[in-house]
């Protein structure tokens, strides 16, 4: 591995300076969609989180064998098929959980982000950068996923994990499915208010 | 070459076709049957009946027709004040999208009267189209195809174009899929490869329209060739052949789904692009330009569209 990008750099790029929900601003549907509760998000991330790295293996190992022509249904096939597997494994053994996430389990296959990292850093770097890349991105998903569910269960029902925290329930509005929206725009406000703020402070502009 | 006039026709004729059987089901004794509000049934009869046999509740045996063991209790029978129509009053709400099957014993000296009330299949049809398009509208009730709705929903035009360009593909891929799914991948029981076949199939459905168009129309090519790579990256696309895969859908079904959900993005972009052609006037504040306000937008349209929630129209 003769890079200049050690492994806890590729990571901490995917979860603060690229995070997939706040900076790319893609795969925005689970973020919207069934970030209510922290445990959901953390379910999700995990899912995305496997799906990303072992696309990104798989695809950093066979680089030099596919050709570029082919390579985008290639990259689909790949995340399809491990996008099964996960989706079997968590049907059979988090049926409750499962039921709960709906059909955006299966989704995951069409996410923008996997691809996009297929093909910017997987099929050019090496297998064990990939590795790191992808658990980077899919670490920031959960991060983005676990932090908009902690606000809307926090806000919506006072609650935590499923914990009793608070005692009453502020907004009942946050628990309401489009305040995903809501939630998600003001959360990006927020991240911009900094940046603004920051470079004021900097008097840069 | 397909003018007009010949797909006016060939509407027509499906039309007809479909409403058919709904002239053919009267027969014998019983002219007419329907649901009536969620609770009642009203039978007309050919001719006048015996008030004594209509109003005895006893008479009756009513189920849904996949559960024969599952009898339906009933209220009261009352019979009109012409004789000929009586109301048939039930317990509880009745599943009116089930087939319900009717039998009423010594009817005019015959031992039984069988036949079966149904909702108008033709109702039901558009039941989902609505469904897809308002109740359940794929953008601001599902939450699904938010990248690619974000980013083409800044000019009307643009707008426009990826939904039409959606619409089409998502009915070219679903029906592809239908065919897919119920003759190979349920006989030979490969239900676990779904995901797998139906990415497949979408992305084959886009090359392939894409390849078709290129040569056939490439003015058209021009104008849409651009938001044909955007499809493959919505999710919708692929939630369509999912869902129709879980609920069973028939194929004229799988074609109002698909419909619904092309059209149903279509409306959701040309909304949301009206807006924001407004907002580029608007004095926004720093923190909220681009994307923020977008989704702030959104979510006033989810709520607007929490409204249509419980609407039914059959």
């Amino acid at each position: 591995m003769a890079n200049d990008k050690s492994s806890m750099q590729l990571i901490s790029r995917g979860i603060l300076s690229e995070n997939p929900i706040f900076k790319l601003a893609l795969s925005m549907c689970p973020a919207v969609g069934i970030s209510t509760t922290v445990m959901n998000g953390v379910l999700l991330g995990i899912a995305v989180l496997f799906v990303q790295v072992f696309s990104s293996v798989t695809i950093s190992i066979f680089k030099n064998m596919i050709h570029p022509r082919i390579r985008i249904p290639t990259y689909t096939l790949t995340i399809a098929t491990w996008v099964t597997v996960i989706d079997l494994v968590l049907a059979a053994y988090m049926p409750e959980a499962y039921a709960k996430m709906g059909i955006f389990v299966k989704l995951i296959v069409a996410f923008a982000i996997i691809t996009m990292r297929l093909e910017m850093f997987a099929c050019k770097e090496s297998v064990s950068d990939s590795f790191w890349d992808g658990l980077g991105m899919g670490l920031g998903f959960m991060v983005g996923m676990v932090v908009i569910g902690f606000f809307r269960e926090l806000l919506g029902s006072g609650m935590i994990l499923g914990h009793d925290v608070l005692g009453f329930k502020p907004l009942l509005f946050f628990i309401l499915p489009s305040a995903g929206f809501f939630v998600v725009g003001l959360m990006m406000a927020f991240f911009n208010w900094i940046e603004i703020y920051y470079k004021r402070s900097k008097g840069l502009k | 070459m397909m003018t007009l006039g010949n797909i006016k026709s060939i509407v027509f004729i499906a039309l007809v076709a479909l409403l058919v059987p709904i002239f053919v089901q009267a027969e014998g004794l019983i002219v007419d049957q329907t649901f009536h509000g969620d609770k009642e049934i009203v039978v007309t009869f050919a001719g006048s009946v015996d008030k004594a046999v209509v109003e005895n509740v006893k008479n009756y045996t009513v189920f849904e027709e996949p559960d024969p063991d599952i009898r339906l209790k009933m209220s009261s029978a009352i019979l009109g004040v012409d004789g000929k129509s009586a109301t048939l009053v039930f317990a509880e709400p009745l599943n009116t999208i089930e087939t319900h099957v009717v039998s009423i014993e010594g009817l005019n000296g015959e031992e039984k009267t069988v036949f079966t009330v149904s909702k108008s299949y033709l109702g039901y049809l558009f039941g989902i189209l609505i469904s897809a398009l308002l109740i359940n509208n794929f953008v601001f009730t599902k939450y699904l195809g938010l990248c690619v709705f974000f980013g083409t929903s800044k000019k009307k035009e643009t707008a426009k174009g990826m939904g039409v360009v959606f619409t089409l593909v998502t009915v070219a891929s679903a029906t592809m899929s239908w065919f897919f799914y119920n003759y190979i991948l349920v006989p030979f029981d490969l239900n676990f490869l779904q995901i797998v076949v139906f990415i497949g199939l979408t992305s084959l459905t886009v090359q392939a329209v894409d390849t078709v168009l290129r040569k056939v129309n490439p003015v058209l090519f021009n104008s849409f060739g651009v938001f044909l790579v955007l499809v493959i990256a919505n999710c919708v696309i692929i939630a369509v052949p999912l869902i129709l895969a879980n609920n069973h859908y028939n194929l004229f079904e799988t074609l109002m789904l698909a419909l619904g959900a092309g059209g149903g993005f279509l409306l959701a972009l040309y909304l949301m692009s009206s807006v924001s052609e407004r907002m580029q006037l608007a004095d926004i504040p720093p923190t909220f330009k681009g994307l923020p306000i977008s989704f702030i937008v959104a979510g006033q349209f989810a709520m607007a569209f929490l409204g249509f929630s419980g609407l039914q129209l059959f």
